[in-house]
Formats: structure tokens, sequence, C-alpha cells
């Protein structure tokens, strides 16, 4: 647990047997943050181009913890020593317990105890994290190559059945945000499996008796229907294995059964009773979706096994049992979010935070045996907070079935092996770059051992459970080891080379413009496209490509036009575009020699351009406050782009993200804030770490600013409808090939990246250096 | 809805035994009248005894015939196991032309083979009659019939079975008295009363039976019905987990120890976590939240006491099953449940908190019907099956 204050209010909920407290708290950690000098009367050639500063900065993070009940003391401890906020005077709780342990409550911690409504609370937490959590959801498939089939978010997510299996089961129709009815429910639930099974096996744990039931054989103890039959009863199509009567083999006196064997026909008999009843409600209430949560499920594979069997069997395949990852925290999440009410959590987005989070099995004691006896917490989630709700890029051609990844890792075992072993690889390098970048910090070297061996514990669960936070892939990796950065204050490793590498390229801008501008037409065409790729091979993310600069510090943008394979191709032919939308990837010579000639093309043929850049630092790709920078000081060499930013022809935006990956369904719906929000972002929640959030004051880029500032009230989104947007461009490996390479846009759109991964570039059938580009018209 | 091409064939086969002329083929038609149901747990035997044999019939008769009808009717029980339910005979009864008396006998369905055994001994094969048998049983001993009893087996759809079976025994009536009842004030344990219940016109009606395990029907005509669904908790589960959990060894023990017992020692009630009523969800306090719940507790495992786990188990299955058939009674539209099966035999308990359950959790829009003769119309139906051919 980290030592987090706890300054808003904090609430427990206490289920039949654990208790899951939810609170919120502010986090200080370090952002990196550019500053621009006042250059004026100063030799710019020999001074930094710009400051770079490590900040304290204080975001909001969410925590969920668990206890086992008897640890409910300790529990209340924990509140009590983090309780720093002494204006909070009520305390939210939800479930049984908060009846029950009102009284002890509110003795210890002087609180008012404010219960909250269970399953209110259940189902503001399942849509909360339906909203916000992509992966969220999955369905199981216990003899599939992938056990877990996570599910696209679905932009609608009502109506759905929830049905919650604690110690019973409650159904409930959940129809919108506020309305939901419970339909019904069944007294056989979790309890009777526990309850009746320590009566029939003595055996007092729940994970104890599951196991058990995993190791039975159900059919020496149920009466199947070919010990009724003979066979199966064919008039009916009822199989011979289909259990006739739980239990009805033990209806004897002088036959002993086997432990397990009785586990694992009450497993059965609970689970099949549930699926169906759940089935029938789905039906009289035409659902076809069935969301299971509660402590019996709560990501067992025994019994997300069984209760699938079921609503397959049941419902003849046309209801899907559907599980979620976060179930176990619902409920506290919803006390939670009850209690922030008059915040109006809508405002805000959340998203995981992949560092201080446990994966989906982590409480499965065939997975970790020694996690549950350690301490009493065994499971968390931290997620953090996102200042704005955020919508679907407006281009999108089809948010419901838009999957930002190209390769589902959990799906794909070759690829998974071979990202996972080039993320290990390049760990150490990571790793020392963490470490140098803080020359000055004692501790530098330790933080980055430590950082060094979280994101390698990650790698190692990963190979062993590939599906503990969602569906895996290369987005998931990169942003799980930012996040891993973050969490031991390395905001920005690369923030001195980009600094450095900014500073170079700036200095070759005009030479390249003059050479371009030099050349007829269409060689100019093929020149520029082929700066924008040769630009993007200049990526430290990319282990070939760190190598090389690594060891050449002289490489520069003609050794790297030498290097590319193959030809681009030119894409200014027609009619100009009205504006384009362009999301730039690496700083240096990449952004400045390889993006802003392209910019400056399109802005000379009547193009409105939104230069789109990460809001937090990842890898070496330039972040929004560089590009502001970058961008002035191009604007003070070049009439074009000066007069562009003058007019607003040239508008420079942040994405909300701090990943080399693209997500382009949540997209900023409001401006972030007033000074900086030059255009209300967009941003992918799941993304966002806690380095996203750049303070409004923090930008002393006033010349920018000020252009920018007229589009305050403006997100993103609208300005992309507004500016009709007719070309999207997706420069870089992260963004145009490990996700969105098959994005589907309703405007033309450009991917375009060098493939700097020699394994990437077999598997997509070239060499090493080859060129991604891929132009897309939308079908009429 | 299903035809039966085996009453057909039947039929043929009596023709051909017996040789008899149409004219007077039914009154000829080759006795013993035996209807069987072997189930999962319990064979259910419905047995034909004419009371209007001639002088000349009694000549006739041969030796066999005679002595399997006084055994059958002489005694209440057969071996250690067989029982006569004899309150439930019907007497005076007209079938297919002859007077005479329907008996119910039951036994354990491990008991087969020495039934086929006895039935060998006493060379029931030499009658040249061919026995209608239905349930599960019918199939799994089919080959034994054969070889040990030299019999051909005919077999018969249960579901087929139970519904002639229910029609026909509701409409003859229960010697004068209505084979149907219900519970009046069910949810009154001072005024509830069991009332008769006018069948007359039963369509459509949800068939709750409960045997070893449950199926239920939903019957629109005589000939017209659909399995809707079963459940695998069933009369063989209560008695299942009785056994294991209470060491009884017969269904009346276990039942014996559940009219003693307390059930709320051993489950979660909503009042036990709410401390009350649940009122957002209109749950009653009383109302159980979690089957066997309280028993996750050591301590409270250790209070209870056999009568009280009997009673829980009893409680939950049949709580259960309500439940079940009254979401299917509100996907098919159906108001009227009629429950059937041995489950039901001298368990007052839960007829009538299937009777409660349905009335209260429908507010009173689904109505809980029983029938006196219980488990026993599988077997009827297999004998309305080897006459209806003639």
């Amino acid at each position: 647990i980290p030592p987090d204050s706890l300054p808003g209010v904090s609430l427990p909920s206490l289920g039949g047997s654990l208790t899951k407290l939810a609170y919120y708290s502010t986090v200080q950690h370090k952002v990196a943050r550019v500053r621009s000098f006042d250059h004026s009367g100063k030799d710019i050639d020999n001074e930094p181009l710009y400051e770079i500063s490590v900040q304290e900065e204080i975001t909001a993070r969410l925590h969920f913890i668990k206890f086992e009940n008897t640890y409910i003391e300790t529990c209340l401890d924990f509140i009590k020593d983090h309780l720093v906020n002494t204006e909070t005077k009520v305390i939210k709780a939800t479930g049984g317990g908060a009846y029950k342990f009102k009284d002890l409550i509110e003795k210890k911690l002087g609180l008012k105890v404010d219960k909250e409504d269970v399953m209110t609370c259940l189902i503001k937490g399942c849509n909360f994290v339906l909203r916000n959590i992509p992966h969220e959801v999955f369905a199981y498939q216990k003899d599939s190559d992938t056990e877990f089939r996570f599910q696209t978010n679905h932009p609608n997510i009502f109506p759905y059945l929830l049905v919650n299996i604690g110690s019973g089961v409650s159904i409930v129709k959940v129809e919108s945000e506020d309305k939901f009815e419970w339909i019904g429910g069944s007294s056989i639930g979790g309890g009777t499996f526990w309850g009746l099974g320590a009566l029939l096996t003595k055996t007092k744990k729940f994970d104890e008796l599951l196991q058990l039931a995993s190791k039975g054989q159900h059919t020496n103890v149920d009466m199947l229907v070919k010990d009724v039959y003979g066979g199966a009863y064919q008039t009916l199509g009822l199989s011979g294995n289909l259990i006739a009567s739980s239990f009805g083999k033990s209806t004897t006196a002088d036959k002993e059964f086997s432990k397990e064997d009785m586990a694992k026909s009450l497993l059965h008999m609970i689970s099949n009773d549930i699926g169906q009843l759940a089935c029938l409600h789905a039906k009289l209430h035409n659902l076809d979706k069935i969301y299971f949560g509660g402590f019996f499920i709560r990501g067992h594979p025994v019994t997300m096994r069984t209760i699938t069997y079921s609503i397959n069997f049941f419902s003849k395949g046309e209801v899907q049992a559907l599980f979620l990852r976060h179930e176990g925290y619902l409920g506290a999440i919803g006390a939670f979010l009850k209690g922030a009410e008059q915040d109006n959590p809508n405002q805000y987005s959340w998203g995981e935070n992949y560092a201080g989070s446990s994966g989906l099995m982590s409480t499965s004691p065939d997975v970790s045996p020694l996690q549950r006896t350690r301490s009493g917490t065994f499971d968390m989630l931290e997620m953090d907070r996102l200042e704005r709700p955020l919508v679907n890029l407006p281009l999108l051609k089809d948010p419901s079935t838009y999957i930002p990844d190209t390769v589902d890792l959990t799906d794909d075992a070759m690829a998974r092996k071979y990202w996972l072993t080039c993320f290990e690889e390049a760990l150490d390098g990571v790793a020392k770059r963490a470490a140098a970048s803080q020359p000055d910090s004692v501790d530098a070297q330790e933080r980055a051992e430590k950082f060094r061996q979280k994101y390698w514990n990650k790698l190692q669960t990963l190979r062993q459970q590939p599906f503990a936070y969602g569906t895996l892939t290369v987005r998931s990796l990169l942003d799980t080891r930012e996040h891993c950065l973050n969490e031991f204050s390395f905001p920005d490793p690369y923030s001195k080379v980009k600094q450095k590498e900014n500073g170079i390229a700036l200095k070759c801008f005009q030479s390249v413009i003059e050479s371009l501008d030099s050349l007829d037409w269409e060689e100019r065409q093929f020149a520029l496209v082929k700066g924008l790729l040769a630009g993007n091979v200049f990526d430290w993310g990319a282990k070939a490509v760190s190598d090389v600069l690594e060891s050449e510090p002289q490489f520069g943008f003609e050794e790297a036009k030498s290097k590319l394979q193959g030809k681009g191709r030119s894409l200014l032919e027609g009619p100009p575009h009205k504006c384009a939308l362009i999301f730039a990837d690496n700083s240096g010579i990449d952004i400045i020699l390889g993006v802003f000639p392209f910019v400056r093309e399109l802005l000379s043929r009547g193009t409105e351009v939104i230069l789109a850049c990460n809001s937090g630092p990842a890898l070496n790709d330039v972040t929004y406050s560089e590009s502001l920078i970058v961008t002035e000081r191009i604007a003070a060499m070049d009439p074009v782009i000066h007069s562009a930013l003058r007019d607003e022809k040239l508008l420079l935006v942040q994405t909300g993200s701090s990943s080399p990956c693209l997500d382009l369904r949540y997209v900023g719906k409001a401006p972030l804030c007033g000074l900086c929000a030059s255009a209300a972002g967009w941003s992918e929640v799941w993304l966002w770490s806690v380095a996203v959030l750049w303070p409004c004051s923090g930008h002393a880029v006033a010349a920018l600013t000020a252009l920018c500032c007229s589009r305050l009230d403006q997100g993103l989104a609208v300005l992309v409808r507004e500016r009709q947007t007719d070309l999207v461009v997706i420069e870089g490996m992260g963004r145009a090939i490990h996700t969105n390479y098959y994005a589907v846009l309703r405007c033309e759109s450009l991917k375009l990246a060098v493939i700097k991964n020699s394994w990437l570039a077999d598997r997509l059938g070239g060499k090493i250096f080859s060129v991604i580009f891929k132009y897309e018209v939308p079908c009429k | 809805m299903r035809a039966s091409p085996c009453s057909t064939l039947i039929c043929l086969q009596i023709r051909n035994f017996t040789k008899i002329q149409d004219p007077v083929f039914q009154r000829n038609f080759v006795f013993p009248w035996f209807g069987l149901d072997i189930g999962g747990t319990l064979v259910k035997l419905v047995y034909f005894e004419p009371k209007d044999i001639t002088a000349e019939e009694e000549e006739e008769e041969v030796e066999n015939l005679k002595s399997i009808r006084k055994y059958l009717t002489s005694n209440v029980a057969y071996g250690s196991t067989g029982i006569r339910d004899v309150h439930l005979e019907l007497r005076d009864l007209t079938l297919c032309g002859r007077k005479g008396n329907l008996h119910f006998i039951r036994f354990p369905t491990h008991d087969m083979p020495a039934f086929i055994q006895m039935g060998s001994e006493k060379h029931f094969s030499s009658l040249h009659t061919t026995l209608c048998a239905t349930g599960g049983g019918a199939y799994k001993f089919e080959q034994d019939f054969r070889t040990m009893g030299d019999l051909e087996l005919c077999k018969l759809d249960e579901l087929d079975c139970l519904i002639k079976g229910v029609l026909y025994i509701d409409s003859v009536g229960f010697n004068g008295h209505s084979e149907c009842y219900y519970f009046e004030n069910p949810t009154d344990a001072e005024r509830c009363q069991k009332l008769p219940f006018n069948l007359e016109n039963p369509y459509p009606l949800l068939l709750v039976n409960i045997g070893s395990g449950v199926s239920i029907l939903a019957v629109y005509s005589k000939d017209n019905y659909k399995r809707v669904t079963g459940t695998s908790l069933g009369g063989g589960t209560f008695f299942g987990l009785c056994c294991l959990l209470t060491g009884c060894s017969t269904f009346e023990e276990a039942l014996e120890m559940a009219s003693h017992g307390d059930s709320t020692k051993v489950d979660k009630l909503v009042r036990d976590i709410y401390g009350g009523d649940y009122e957002r969800f209109g749950l009653p306090g009383w109302a159980v939240a979690s089957s066997f719940g309280n028993m996750m507790s050591k301590e409270k495992r250790e209070s209870v006491s056999k009568e009280d786990l009997a009673r829980a188990t009893l409680i939950t299955i049949t709580n259960n099953i309500g439940s079940i058939a009254r979401m299917c009674a509100l996907n098919e539209n159906i108001n009227r449940v009629v429950f059937v099966g041995n489950f039901l035999r001298i368990n007052t308990i839960s007829m009538r908190l299937l009777a409660y359950a349905l009335d209260y959790w429908s507010k009173g829009q689904l109505k809980a019907l029983f029938l006196e003769h219980e488990g026993y119309f599988g077997a009827v139906g297999a004998l309305l099956g080897l006459l209806d051919s003639a």
C-alpha cells in the first residue's frame, strides 16, 4: 500500500467475507516541464533550446484494496492512520457488513457511517468500469487457446443483466445510468457452496473448496441421464452425460463419497442453477448480455467455466456469459462515486494504473499461494483521474467496431513471446537511461533498479498470465512501462535527449527547407514523403535504432534517408485538403525536419493543419509543450509557419495521451483547463498516466498559447468537425502499426512508419527499415 | 404432439398374441394390465385388478395370472421395499370396458433386477403379454427384461405418459373426490387449508414433475405440449444431500427429520444481513438470502442439528423449484402450475411452501395446484398407452 494521504472521503464496501476499501488520495509525483528561455539578445546557438525542470505535481488517484473481514480492525487502523483530512465527517459504507460493522467503524474512526445501498453501489461501480476500462469485459472459454476473450467496449453499455453471486444471488436489470431494477434472485449462491461444502467436506475455506471441486468427479455423486436411461434421452435430445439429479447417487447411507467428488457435484449444482435462472430472466426481459460478479466468480476459472457452460446450455448459445476484470471492486467503486457525487464524477475519466494494480488472477490460490497468506490485502487496483470526459474521434468510421491494437498478443503466442522477450532485452537499457536522465539525483540508480525490478515482474506475470490486464498488446506493454517509470519518479527519461535533438534539428531546418524549395514540384513531393519517413527512423523506442544512435552519434537525416528501404509516394496530388490532422511521433529530426516541411507544404497548398502531440512524455516522442517551443522557433525562421500560426491555420493540440501508441476511441470532449488547453486534447483514458495532466500555469509559451486561446472552449472533437478535417496522418510505429493499422476512418488517411524492428519487418514481409505507407481513401 | 409409434406396434403384437376378434376385443384384452414407470430412484407400477371376472373367465384364467393378482391385491408390501399405496387405490373404475380397481405400487429402482427376476420366476412371459413401460429405466433395463425375463418391453415416452396420466386421473376423479387441490391462504399458517380445485378446463397449464430431477412442461392441449426446461435439483438432491448430511437412509426418515428442524439456523436470511427487510428491493427480512449461508461459520456449523440441516435442505430445494417454475410460468405466460412427482409424497412442508412462494412472489398471479396421485401419472400413462392402442 503506497503511503498516500487520504484527504477525501474513504469508503469501505463490506461484503460477506471481504472488505473492500476504496479511497481517494492525491499523489505527489514528479513531472517534467519544459520552459522556453527568454532569448532576446542572446546567442541562441550556444544555449540549450529550452529549460527542463522536474516539478512536483499532485494528481488524484483512486485506490481499491481488499481485506478479509477478519482483518477489519487492521483495515480500520489503516484508514485511521491515513485519514489526514480532519474535515472528513462521514464514511460511506455498503454491503451487508456496513450494518454489521457500523458501530465498530464509528467508534474506531470517530466518523459517521453513511450506509449506501449495496446494489446501487454495485451498479454504479459496474457502469463505471464498463465505461472507463477497456478490456474490462471478457468471456471465458476453457478449452480454447485463450481462456479469456476480452470484449471491445461498446459505446452503448445498456441494457444489461447483472448477476451478482455473493452469499446469495441477485439478478438486476440495468437500463441506464440511474435506472435499474432488481428482477430476481436466488438463495442458492456462493454461501450455499461454501456453507454446504464445509458441511460435506469439512473443508473450511472457500478457495480450498474450489480446489477440491476442480479435482473431483461429479459423476460419482450425481445421477446422470445415462444412469437413468442407460444412454441419452433421445426424444428430447438430452445427452447421457447431463445431470438428471444432483447428488442423486448419494441417496444411500452405506457408501462413502470423496470430498473432491462432492465438492465438484455441489459446484455444478449451484453453477447450473444460477445459469438457468439467469437465462430465464434474460429471456423474460429480452437481454443477451449477462455480467457475472460476486465472490463466487471473482476470477476463479472453475466457477467461470461452469457458469459459462450453464449459460450456453440453457440459452442454447443465445446469451453470453460475461465477466469483469474488476468486479470485486464494483461495490467499493460505487460507494466511492456515491460519496463523490457532489463532485460530479461524470466530468472525469479514469484510467487503470498498471503499475499499481495487480492482475486478474492474482487472487487465485493456484497462481500465487503466497500472496494471500502474506497479509490481509492481496489484490489491488489503482485508477488515475483524468480531468475531463472523453468521446470518440468523430472521424472514426465505426467506433463500436474500432479496435486500436493491431495484434492481440493474448491470442498470438508467437508474437507474444517475441515482444515479451523484446521488452525484457530492452529493459536494462531503459533502466540505465532512466538513471542517466537524472544525474543530479542521489537515488536515481536505486529507483532505476526498483523500476527495472517492477517492470521485470510485470513482464514475468504477463508471460504466465497474458490476460492479467486485459488483452495484451504492444501498446499495453509500452504503457505499463511508462506507468512503472512514473511510479519511480522518472517522468521523462528522454527529456535531455529530446532537448539536444530538437536543438540540432532546428539548426538544419532552414537548409532542409531551402533544398526542398529548390526542387521541382514532383521531386519535392517525393522528397517530403521521404523526409517524413526518414525522420521517423529516429526512434529511441526501437532497439535497432537506439543501438545505432548510441554507437553513431553523428547519424543524421541524410544517413537515415539512405537507410530507408523502398520508396514513398506522394499523396498531395489532386485538389488540396481542407484540413489535415497530423499525429506526430518523435522529437528532433522527426518532427522538425520530417513533419514540419510536410506541414509547410500542406499550408502552402491552403490546407489547414492540426498538429497533435502527446500530452505527456513517452520515450522520445515529442510532447505537446515541446511542440509549442519547437513551433515557436520554426515560426521565427519561417514566414509560412509564422503566418499560419497567426491566422490559426496551424493549430497545435495535445492528444491527452502519454503513450507511444494511440487509441482513437477516447477523445477529450471539453478543454482541459484555461491556459494550456490550446485545443482540448484528446485522450485515451487507459493510457492516461499520472504525468498526463499538464498544469495550467506550467507553460510559458505565451505567444503560442495566445494564438490558441481563441479555441479555448472548443474540444478537439469539435475542432476536427469545425475545420472539416479531411485528411488524417498518423505517424510512427506505435501509432500507425502497433495501433490503428486497421483503423477505418471516414476521411482520407495516411499511416506511415518505418519498421525499426526486424522481427516485425519479417512478419510484414519486408526488411528492417522498410517503409509502411498506407494511404486509404474511404469508399463512398 | 408426439405420435407414439410404439402404441400401434404393441397393438399389433397383442392382436397376434390373443387372436381376438374385433367386436369382443375389449372384453378379452389380455390380462394382466400393468403400467410401469421406471424412474431414477423409484419404480412406479399401476395394476388394474378386474373385478368383473365372470365364472367362465375365472375358469379359463391361467394359474400364473391368478397368483399375480392375488399376490398384488392381498399384500400391501412386497419384499422389504415394495409398497402398495392403498390410500390411493381407485375403486370401481371402468377401463376399456372392464370394471375394476387401480392399484398403485412403488419400489426402489435399485431393486429392479429382483423385480425382473421375480417376473421370470413367475413365468410372466408365458402370459403372452407385453409390458408397457416408461421412464428412463424402460431404456436402461430393456435388455435385462429381454434376457432375464424373456419379456419384450414396450417403451413409451415419459412425458407423453405423464400428461396422459394426469389428464386421465383428473377426469375420473379420486373415488368421488377431486384429484386436484390447492392451498387456500398459503401465506397464513393458521388459516391455510387444502381445498379441491376443478381442473375441468386445464389448458394452458405448467406441469412440474418433481422426481429425482425436475421436468417442467407447458401443456396447451392434450397432445400439444413442450418441455420448457428441467433442473437437476430435485427430490434426489434433497434425499441425497440429507443422506450425506444426516446419515438418514430413507426418504421418509429425511422428511421426518425435516419436520422437526429449523432451517433459519442454517440459512442466512435477509434480516441476518440487513437487520430487517431490504426495502430497496422489497425483500422481506424472513426471505432466505443464502441457503446454508450460516454454515460458512464454524461456530454455527457446530450448533445446528441434523433436523435443522434436513429442514434447510428441503426448503432450499423446494424454494428453488418454486422459483424456476415461477420464471417458466412468466416466460410461457401461464398462471396455473401443477406440481406432481414423488418428491411431494407425504411432503406437506414442500407443498405448502410451493403454494406460498408462488403466491407471494407473483403477488397472487400464480396458483400452485397439486394432485393426489403425485408420482404415479407416468405409470398410469403407460397403462393407458397399452389400452389406447385398442
